[in-house]
């Protein structure tokens, strides 16, 4: 099991972390150092094995439907990059 | 007053010996003329602490406070704390200054605690050294040429070197429990669930533990008693009665020359033989200890948890795909760091993740993004999770024939500075000892058991034991015993006075 | 060469926005129109930290949408992320469902042209968080984000390609639209964006068994525009094919100045959402007591009561499911029999559907804010069936009902002596008048000019100010004449 370049650019596309060309030999070979190292896992007989999402075996709790949140704005775009008006500014969205 | 336990401290602030605010200008003083060469504390405040301070002092003589009010509390930069500067270690985060409290910061406040500052740490919590973190590795109090351990290792160092009496850190694959075994210090890892994760910045949500660490397994117990609790905002926070931590520790022994009598410590195999080669040292000082464990009353039993030995596999593959997913709200846009230049929105996101995040966190970012993808999701992802259950059923299994673990916290002692920073792998090795812990849920806690030569520097060793669910009482008191027939937890480290 | 037949397909996925006072995850609003990021806590806004708990009615409305469509409610379903990257996606993933949805399977009876009903086949409904909107208006060539709406608890609704024309894929959007709002889980104002759908369309020659490459029309939030995008999808991609080109699988937006689809640019890369169960939140578990409680409190649902007016009242199969269109209108219906007797329930229909939906259609009104009340009809009906007044006083008296000229019919009539006259002896005394007034008329009667007959009539009617029965007011006068 080991990464190509090509793969690493498009792991490095889905997750937003640009990678340079100088940056991708040790990039790549650190993932595959840590993809051989998971690799044992692989002979694991799981056959049967449930698998185990959470530490402990309970159910979702349900909150009641009421609104307890206030309106927090300014605090909150107090820490923002960008904003005006209220909103969020971002480089323009393009559908 | 600054190697007083938190009971002591505790008595002199009642009995008005010294007040909050005194005792907060000490350790803040401290803090100034030590943390240059440590590099334990991020952020420091000193109006904001000593407004607590003043009002922890004020509770006091009014009457109205508790066991740890006016006390000192170094915090972890992974909690949010309203108008803290909360980084996480990262640069991403190193204009965040947190709107709120987390559940933590929020039950330490109303124990009257006084927070000292945020504690350094492995960019958000990825690391076993310290030495992820924008902000600079910490040093260790013990040998500053050596790392504290990590990802608390800012905490670690904190309290090692008497910068704060005790300190919280939270622990994914052994966070709190190796930076503990690298500076001397004990370090208690909770069942999950026991510590609210609201506020805490995740790492790894499924494996993520908040826990104390002190000094003393008592200390522990006292901060554990404030820390811990159910919180209705966190779903996988556990609704239990509340429990005083400390009340087996004060409880007479039937025996007082052997007050461990009818425990059962099971001896895993796979802690003690190749499986993880362990430094000689490490491994000399943890026989000693389970030889003055059984001095103690304890019976030792040899059982095995075979697949334990694919934790690190299993731990790899869950917690980087966690992660991915948790850490992809960090995007330039409503809070943080945003790239100065750019050309689009895609470029915008690319850039500030990519100049944002350390070189540990992006690795784990695109690991856990690969397992998860199509294609791979099935042989990784879920793969692991089987093996995750594997692991807890060994440990289940362990649990019918014992009452606690124990082996070695880390197999290495501290190591230097640099020493496997180019080397992912290595450095994951590392915790090989207490992953499985996390991968299970289970609480764990390392206390020091000895300590190692390293040239001129003498170096803590870590002893971990692993309980059942929810048996943190009686993991702290084996704890306690033992640390009262022993005296490394007392030692300090040399030059900080 | 004859040309190729195609068939058309399509299958539907609708987001329908549940009628929750807070969000999914968190105790924000979801008021539609307040002041951009005012109702976006700290959860909504994924600052650092930050967990959801989970909303008991968002999953009570699910229950209740999966017994009204006779699915299966999952005794354990879990939430996943699904990672993406978005302005209006804080967390970088939205919570939703994946391999356990809470409900699955079901259908929803659609009417077919020609008089008959089919049933489409619901795959799954699953709950999941709205994400927030990105406002394009210029901000220096930059977009805004209003986070307002992320974490709006959202059933997605999806079908099996069971769908063969705009037009049943429209019938279905109709029938799909009238359950959420009669069940209550949703306020179906699809201006406001709470009840969106999309379309998955392919064509292939009728006969073959694989289905064509498909297209998926987003966020169609009207049934005209459903209709227009999808009908204008299928001749683009028919012509495509007979052109010998080929379909490539897209997501497509309807633009309705231009009537057409086009391509988006932003979803073109080929997606990995990274599905994994979102560790936050434990699995959902929902027991056989939350259901049947929930089952109880159901309301009789449309198709059911459509058939009981059929029944019981023997209405029509149009006119029944015309006053199951939505609950309100079938609340309307059962309020006005039961005060009028059953006997009058095809009446009250007729006036349901024909003068009190023209009047609110005029006046742009709901049936809930009707001025005249169910009872009031029913008492103005009463008097028409026992001929205190005719059908064109009814009229009159309804008029003044919906002015408020009154309280009642029996008062409105009193006050303005609208009852009718049935008096033969002064019945009888103004034709007398009428016949001496109209000689001529009279001639031409006699001559053979019937229509000279229902002039006198008139005449009469007129004198009586409409009042006069006007069946005892023609026997009269004929009597008269022929005597």
């Amino acid at each position: 099991m080991s990464l190509s370049p090509e793969q690493v650019f498009r792991i490095a596309q889905l997750a937003r972390i640009e990678i340079t060309t100088a940056e991708m030999d040790v990039m790549r070979g650190h993932l595959n150092g840590i993809l051989s190292m998971i690799d044992e896992m692989q002979a694991v007989d799981t056959r049967g094995v449930e698998p185990m999402a959470h530490a402990q075996e309970l159910t979702q709790r349900l909150r009641a439907d009421e609104v307890f949140e206030m309106n927090r704005r300014d605090d909150f775009q107090e820490i923002a990059p960008e904003v005006e008006n209220g909103l969020y500014l971002v480089p323009k969205v393009i559908e | 007053m600054i190697n007083a336990s938190l009971s002591e401290l505790s008595r002199a602030l009642s009995a008005g010996h010294i007040s909050s605010v005194e005792l907060t200008q000490e350790f803040l003083r401290r803090i100034a003329r030590l943390n240059p060469t440590l590099n334990a504390f991020i952020t420091v405040d000193e109006e904001k602490s000593l407004a607590q301070a003043r009002a922890a002092d004020a509770a006091l003589s009014a009457g109205t406070a508790g066991p740890l009010t006016g006390i000192p509390v170094a915090q972890k930069d992974l909690f949010c704390a309203k108008g803290w500067l909360t980084t996480c270690g990262s640069k991403i985060l190193s204009n965040f200054v947190s709107p709120y409290d987390a559940a933590v910061v929020e039950r330490l406040n109303e124990a009257g605690m006084v927070c000292l500052g945020k504690t350094n740490m492995d960019e958000f919590a990825m690391g076993s050294s310290n030495e992820t973190s924008f902000y600079g590795p910490v040093r260790n109090p013990w040998d500053t040429g050596r790392v504290a351990g990590g990802s608390s290792g800012g905490s670690a160092a904190a309290v090692a070197a008497r910068l704060a009496p005790v300190a919280t850190g939270t622990d994914t694959g052994g966070s709190i429990r190796q930076p503990a075994a690298f500076s001397g210090l004990c370090g208690l890892k909770p069942s999950y669930g026991i510590v609210s994760r609201w506020g805490m910045v995740a790492f790894a949500s499924s494996l993520d533990q908040a826990g104390p660490m002190a000094r003393s397994a008592r200390d522990c117990a006292l901060l554990l008693n404030a820390m811990a609790g159910f919180d209705p905002r966190d779903s996988t926070s556990i609704e239990r009665a509340p429990e005083d931590y400390c009340r087996e520790l004060d409880a007479p022994a039937a025996d007082p020359a052997k007050p461990l009598a009818g425990l059962r410590i099971g001896l895993p195999r796979e802690f003690f033989d190749d499986t993880a080669p362990c430094d000689p040292q490490t491994s000399a000082a943890v026989a000693a200890s389970i030889e003055e464990l059984r001095r103690l009353g304890a019976q030792t039993i040899e059982l095995s948890l075979p697949n334990v030995r694919h934790g690190i596999s299993a731990y790899y593959v869950i917690a980087p795909a966690e992660a991915s997913s948790n850490l992809s709200r960090f995007d330039g846009v409503r809070y943080g760091w945003r790239a100065p230049d750019y050309s689009n929105l895609e470029d915008m996101y690319c850039k500030t993740r990519a100049q944002g995040f350390g070189a540990e966190v992006k690795r784990r970012v695109l690991i856990g993004a690969y397992v998860l993808s199509h294609g791979y999701y099935d042989a990784f992802y879920l793969q692991a999770q089987r093996i995750r259950r594997l692991i807890a059923a060994d440990f289940a299994a362990a649990f019918t024939q014992c009452d606690l673990l124990l082996g070695p916290t880390s197999p290495d002692i501290a190591f230097a500075l640099g020493e496997k920073t180019d080397d992912p792998v290595q450095m994951y090795l590392t915790d090989i000892y207490t992953i499985a812990v996390n991968l299970a849920g289970l609480p764990g806690i390392s206390i020091p058991c000895g300590f190692a030569q390293a040239g001129e520097k003498s170096l803590p060793i870590g002893l971990q034991l692993i309980g059942n669910y929810f048996s943190e009482a009686r993991l702290l008191n084996a704890a306690h015993r033992y640390q009262q027939a022993t005296d490394w937890h007392t030692r300090i480290p040399e030059g900080i006075e | 060469m004859k040309a190729t037949d195609w068939e058309v397909v399509i299958g539907i996925e609708t987001h329908a926005q549940l009628a929750t006072c807070s969000k999914i995850f968190s105790g924000a609003a979801t008021a539609f129109g307040s002041e951009p990021n005012s109702q976006a806590c700290a959860i909504d806004l994924a600052l650092p930290g930050v967990l959801p708990v989970l909303n008991r009615e968002a999953v009570a409305c699910a229950i209740r949408f999966g017994l009204s469509v006779g699915a299966q409610i999952a005794q354990k379903s879990i939430f996943a992320r699904k990672n993406y990257f978005y302005p209006d996606l804080p967390k970088g993933y939205q919570i939703s469902q994946f391999e356990h949805p809470v409900v699955s399977g079901g259908g929803i009876v659609i009417p077919l042209e020609n008089g008959e009903e089919k049933q489409i086949r619901l795959t799954r409904a699953h709950l999941e968080e709205d994400a927030g909107k990105s406002l394009h208006e210029d901000f220096h060539g930059k977009s805004g984000i209003d986070l307002n709406r992320a974490g709006t608890p959202l059933l997605e609704i999806v079908t099996e390609p069971d769908m063969r024309s705009a037009r049943e894929a429209v019938a279905y959007a109709r029938a799909l639209h009238a359950l959420v709002r009669w069940i209550g889980i949703c306020d179906g104002n699809m201006q406001e964006g709470s009840f969106r759908c999309d379309a998955n369309v392919s064509v292939r020659p009728r006969g073959q068994r694989e289905f064509g490459t498909r297209r998926e029309i987003k966020n169609l939030n009207s049934f005209r525009f459903m209709q227009q995008a999808i009908e204008y999808e299928v001749r683009w991609q028919i012509e495509t094919l007979e052109d010998g080109g080929t379909i490539r699988q897209a997501t497509v937006l309807f633009d309705p100045d231009t009537g057409q689809t086009r391509a988006m640019r932003s979803k073109e890369d080929a997606h990995d959402y990274r599905y994994f169960p979102d560790p936050d939140l434990l699995p959902l578990s929902i027991g056989e007591d939350w259901i049947a409680n929930i089952r109880a409190e159901m309301p009789e649902l449309p198709a059911q009561l459509a058939q009981r007016f059929q029944n019981e009242y023997g209405l029509s199969s149009y006119d029944a499911n015309t006053l199951t269109a939505n609950r309100e209108t079938a609340q309307y219906f059962l309020d006005a029999v039961s005060a009028a007797g059953a006997a009058l329930a095809k009446p009250c229909a007729n006036w349901i559907m024909g003068e009190i939906a023209a009047r609110l259609n005029r006046e742009e009104r709901e049936i809930a804010e009707s001025p005249v009340r169910p009872q009031q009809l029913a008492g103005l009906l009463t008097r028409i069936d026992d001929g205190s007044i005719s059908n064109n006083i009814g009229k009159k008296v309804f008029d003044a009902l919906w002015n408020k000229e009154g309280e009642s019919a029996d008062a409105i009539i009193a006050a303005q002596g609208l009852k009718q006259l049935t008096d033969t002896g002064a019945i009888e005394a103004m034709i007398d008048e009428v016949l001496a007034a109209n000689a001529r008329s009279v001639e031409e009667f006699r001559a053979g000019k019937e229509k000279a007959f229902n002039a006198l009539v008139g005449q009469v009617m007129k004198a009586s100010k409409g009042q006069a029965n006007p069946g005892q007011v023609n026997d009269l006068l004929r009597k008269k004449l022929q005597g």
